[in-house]
């Protein structure tokens, strides 16, 4: 038997329902590779063996018993830390969630363990979603498969390296301004962010509500698709889910891995040229522009006018409900409490909580955001940066009637030394120029590897209507295809 | 020692004109809360009706209760409202225990409810209350604060958080500004408190118990110098827990406002809480440093977008709202309009409209409600449906007499009986033996009896000396101890004797 870590998800289904290999043999591998390799990628914050090999087991047992078993039974997977999950420890890579159990499980969670897969633990992230490196968890960052001295990207930083090493087939990531494409990217694997509303945000820790969407990560497109295929679809316990089925983005994906794009057109956003993305990166971009008009795509350029002022709108909109999203923690129903010694006020005991449990870009966000909704700022900030929102997705529908999707590099700069952009927040918040107008817009979005720069994975974003999801995963097929996947070096 | 002479009311308000508007928050009486599934009844262990979402934990997501919204609209539409076609909830920011996530679901500028109003009489007169805005919100939870002498977070050792009532669904009803009422502010702000319940318990949306706590009321209240054409500083009074207590908070604000700013004084605008006890108010929160809440809209929530057919169908099917149903019974029941304020006073409608359908007359009926049960109800300090006795059981007693078998005055003792817990009408006058001796068998017999008894008397009967047999139908009512109709015995005797009445 070959070595399981290194098949895809939909390989390892396929053999345990032959029942060539167990689940249980599946999830003891990846276990094995978790204790050799994450002391030096740090992509988990909590791994718990037991559980994972009891729910293998559940799987061995069920396929024993004959039961049907469906299309990623028995594989492992790896949930970012932004996902309750009922008894087992969710931080949200925060200081003031520490040792917190949650009672119940996310949507998504619940959607995981009824399509059979193992959860083999939760991934390292930036503290509440907020960041581009996992520099910002609390508990330390987690490295780059390709270069431990390089971020992995962020927030999923965990989940996106935790696939490069082979620590686990699928991982779920969460995706606020890019933070499921982007660590996608400098990792050399896939990752999708939904449609806003196609993934339940049920249990999902919030950031950003009108932002935040669930979402797969995987090292094939197909992988992504089928993990995709089985967290999506409505909840009706979020008010903002869709009340319609997932998009066939299984077939889509099957039907672009034979590589035939004729009659797709592409769109290339003018005002995404190049400027402020290194070279190499946009390299990479245009040779996979290439690659896909050879295979039959038409290549139109389109003006998204209001794409520049994106990332302001969304610094403006993120802090602002992640100020009152956070405004829960502090000390008084779970989690840290700090100075409850009998001698300090209630507003003492949750100040001096949230200022020892919430780390610099925490505090960073409710601070601006606390600002920008002020009576007096309201209308100049919150008011002004929704308004950019409803232009840019007018820019969407507008460039959407010309072309079926729209590409672009997914992130301005390849995986980049530890510390290199902490001392500038806005220097860090680049990394999310490409992605950020998608998620304003509510579209979805999938970064897949189209080469490297530097011998450093590059990433290609392909933008698609909303509930269109079909449609991206046809794309990134086609190019996976035809460049195939990215292998890192071995640790 | 110098001690400061409050002036008379008349005094006060003859010189200061007051503004009165009044918060209104209503419990609705939905099965399920707010956002989530938890159970809204009263009461229960502490923090056992409680789940993910209204304990706000982390993850967890509200969704919209469409029986509340529902709820909403009716009252919005019994209060002449326009409901809006679009609108959302937002997030009210602010740190506080009992509010699990640190802000509270509400609306801010996009209310369900807008611009209506509703009328209510006082002193035989019509006042018009301009409604602001209806809109729907979460509960609280309930802080109690231990160890202190008052139960007041003020010297308390610990505090602890009961999350039962937390997202329970609460309707805010705001008046506009009330001008113009003078002297009988308090009274239409008793007037406006008790309608505005009244309108609601029509509904059958809530129960609106003050006491409860599923209708709260917080009254402002402003003093200007009449003619002044600038109001004053307003004060928020809170912990106003009955309609009584709305008339006394706003006799007390005008007073004591008055007082300051005859002094010198300026009115500070604060929150002032009203006291049961001494009828007065104390200073509370100061709103100087007004709070900023931060609002923004709720993005855990699609917008509601009450479809304009179905609010079309919630108006058709409001039922007869009380002003109205009101009218109808007056005219029905043929009162004056001070006899019907009477009946409103003692709070007999409802009781009288039942105790008519329970086949009583309606003058039967407001005799005994508004004559012995409201005098019982007056002595031993309850309200007159909860005296003691029914509607159903007041009709029951009534055809007692009707079919001769009490009279009044054995009814009122039949109805004492009832009060006493001793059973039904029929069930008390048969363990009582109070039935009228209607038998006439039973009856010729004591009438033979007396007969026998007092030969002399029946002779001067015989003789013609009429006047004489009432000594004879004295006799036989004492022997069948008054119960039996003294008008039937003299007959009987007239009849034994031969002599024509």
């Amino acid at each position: 038997m070959s070595d399981v870590t290194r098949m895809t998800a939909s390989e390892i289904a396929a053999l345990v329902a032959r029942g060539e290999v167990s689940a249980v043999e599946v999830t003891q591998a990846h276990l094995d590779r978790i204790a050799a390799v994450d002391d030096r990628v740090h992509a988990f914050l909590h791994v718990d063996a037991e559980r994972a090999l009891a729910a293998a087991r559940a799987v061995d047992e069920r396929r024993a018993a004959g039961e049907e078993l469906g299309p990623l039974a028995g594989v492992p997977v790896a949930v970012k830390d932004v996902f309750t999950t009922k008894g087992v420890p969710t931080t949200c890579a925060s200081k003031i969630l520490e040792g917190w159990r949650p009672p119940y499980d996310a949507t998504i969670v619940e959607r995981l363990h009824a399509a059979g897969t193992v959860m083999i633990g939760k991934t390292n992230m930036d503290e509440f979603a907020m960041g581009s490196s996992t520099e910002y968890s609390a508990y330390g960052p987690t490295r780059n498969p390709w270069d431990l001295t390089r971020i992995p990207g962020g927030s999923g930083g965990g989940s996106a390296a935790a696939l490069a090493a082979y620590e686990a087939p699928l991982a779920i990531g969460s995706d606020t301004g890019g933070s499921i494409r982007q660590p996608g990217a400098v990792t050399g694997t896939v990752g999708a962010k939904p449609t806003y509303g196609g993934t339940s945000r049920y249990g999902l820790v919030a950031f950003s509500s009108s932002l935040d969407t669930p979402g797969p990560c995987a090292r094939t497109v197909l992988d992504a698709a089928l993990l995709h295929a089985a967290i999506g679809g409505h909840d009706p316990r979020d008010s903002t889910s869709i009340p319609q089925p997932v998009p066939d983005v299984v077939g889509a994906a099957r039907a672009g891995a034979s590589g035939d794009l004729s009659g797709v057109r592409l769109g290339l956003v003018a005002e995404f040229s190049g400027e402020g993305a290194e070279p190499g990166v946009m390299a990479a971009f245009r040779d996979a522009v290439d690659t896909l008009t050879k295979l039959g795509a038409e290549v139109v350029e389109v003006s998204c006018p209001h794409f520049e002022y994106a990332l302001p709108a969304y610094y403006l909109i993120a802090p602002s409900e992640c100020s009152s999203n956070l405004a829960r923690f502090d000390g008084v129903r779970y989690g840290l409490r700090v100075g409850d010694d009998g001698s300090r006020s209630l507003e003492e005991v949750m100040s001096l909580t949230r200022d020892a449990g919430f780390g610099p870009e925490v505090k960073r966000r409710i601070m601006i955001g606390t600002y920008a909704l002020s009576s007096g700022y309201y209308d100049a900030y919150y008011g002004q940066a929704q308004k950019v929102r409803t232009l840019i997705t007018r820019d969407f529908t507008a460039a959407f009637e010309k072309v079926d999707v729209l590409v672009s590099p997914t992130t301005p700069f390849v995986a980049f030394p530890f510390g290199s952009r902490t001392a500038d927040p806005y220097q860090m918040y680049l990394a999310d120029l490409f992605t950020i107008p998608t998620n304003l817009y509510g579209g979805p979005g999938i970064s897949v590897p189209c080469g490297l720069s530097e011998g450093l994975p590059v990433g290609l974003q392909i933008m698609a209507p909303t509930m269109a999801d079909d449609r991206m995963y046809r794309v990134a097929a086609a190019l996976e295809s035809a460049v195939g996947t990215l292998t890192p070096p071995e640790l | 020692m110098s001690t400061t002479v409050l002036p008379s009311y008349d005094e006060v308000v003859a010189r200061y004109a007051p503004v009165i508007g009044l918060e209104t928050h209503v419990e609705l009486g939905t099965r399920t809360k707010m956002f989530c599934g938890c159970p809204t009844d009263f009461g229960g262990e502490p923090n056992t009706r409680v789940c993910p979402v209204c304990l706000g934990l982390p993850g967890s997501l509200p969704v919209a209760n469409k029986a509340a919204v529902e709820a909403t609209i009716r009252i919005g539409l019994a209060l002449n409202c326009t409901i809006a076609t679009w609108c959302r909830f937002a997030r009210k920011n602010y740190f506080y225990p009992d509010m699990p996530k640190n802000f509270q679901i509400s609306q801010y500028d996009e209310p369900l409810c807008t611009d209506g109003w509703l009328d209510v009489e006082v002193d035989g007169e019509t006042v018009r209350i301009g409604i602001e805005r209806v809109h729907l919100e979460e509960d609280t939870g309930k802080t109690l604060h231990v160890g202190g002498a008052t139960g007041r977070i003020h010297g308390a050792t610990e505090s602890l958080v009961d999350y039962n009532r937390a997202g329970i669904p609460l309707v805010e009803i705001v008046t506009k500004p009330i001008v113009g009422t003078g002297a009988k502010a308090p009274l239409v702000a008793r007037a406006y408190v008790t309608e505005l319940r009244d309108v609601i318990r029509s509904l059958g949306v809530s129960d609106v118990r003050m006491e409860e706590g599923s209708l709260r009321c917080d009254v402002n209240t402003s003093l200007a110098p009449v003619g002044s054409a600038e109001w004053g500083t307003r004060t928020e009074t809170k912990n106003v827990n009955s309609l009584r207590s709305v008339e006394r908070a706003v006799r007390s604000e005008i007073l004591r406002q008055a007082a300051v700013l005859d002094g010198g004084g300026r009115v500070v605008q604060e929150t002032r809480h009203f006291h049961e006890d001494t009828g007065e108010t104390t200073a509370g929160r100061s709103k100087e440093t007004a709070t900023d809440y931060r609002y923004f809209p709720e993005p855990d929530l699609v917008p509601l977008a009450p479809d304009p057919a179905w609010v079309a169908e919630l108006k058709a099917n409001l039922p007869e709202l009380p002003r109205v149903r009101r009218k109808r019974l007056q005219q029905e029941w043929g009162l004056s309009d001070h006899d019907m304020q009477s009946v409103i006073n003692a709070g007999a409608v409802e009781l009288i409209e039942q105790t008519v359908a329970a086949g009583t007359t309606p003058a039967a009926a407001r005799k005994w409600w508004l004559g012995e049960l409201s005098r019982r109800a007056n002595e031993t300090g309850v309200e007159l449906s909860a005296v003691g006795a029914t509607p159903a059981q007041v009709a029951e007693l009534q055809g007692l007499v009707d079919a001769g078998k009490l009279t009044d005055k054995l009814a009122r003792t039949v109805l004492e009986g009832v009060l006493a817990g001793e059973g039904s009408p029929t069930e008390v006058m048969t363990s009582r033996g109070l039935e009228v001796v209607s038998d006439t068998g039973a009856l010729t017999a004591a009438v033979d009896e007396a007969i026998a008894a007092n030969p002399d008397i029946a002779d001067k009967v015989r003789a013609g000396k009429i006047a004489a047999a009432g000594a004879l139908v004295g006799a036989v009512m004492k022997s069948t101890r008054g119960q039996a109709d003294a008008k039937a015995v003299r007959a009987l005797i007239l009849s034994r004797l031969g002599v024509e009445g």
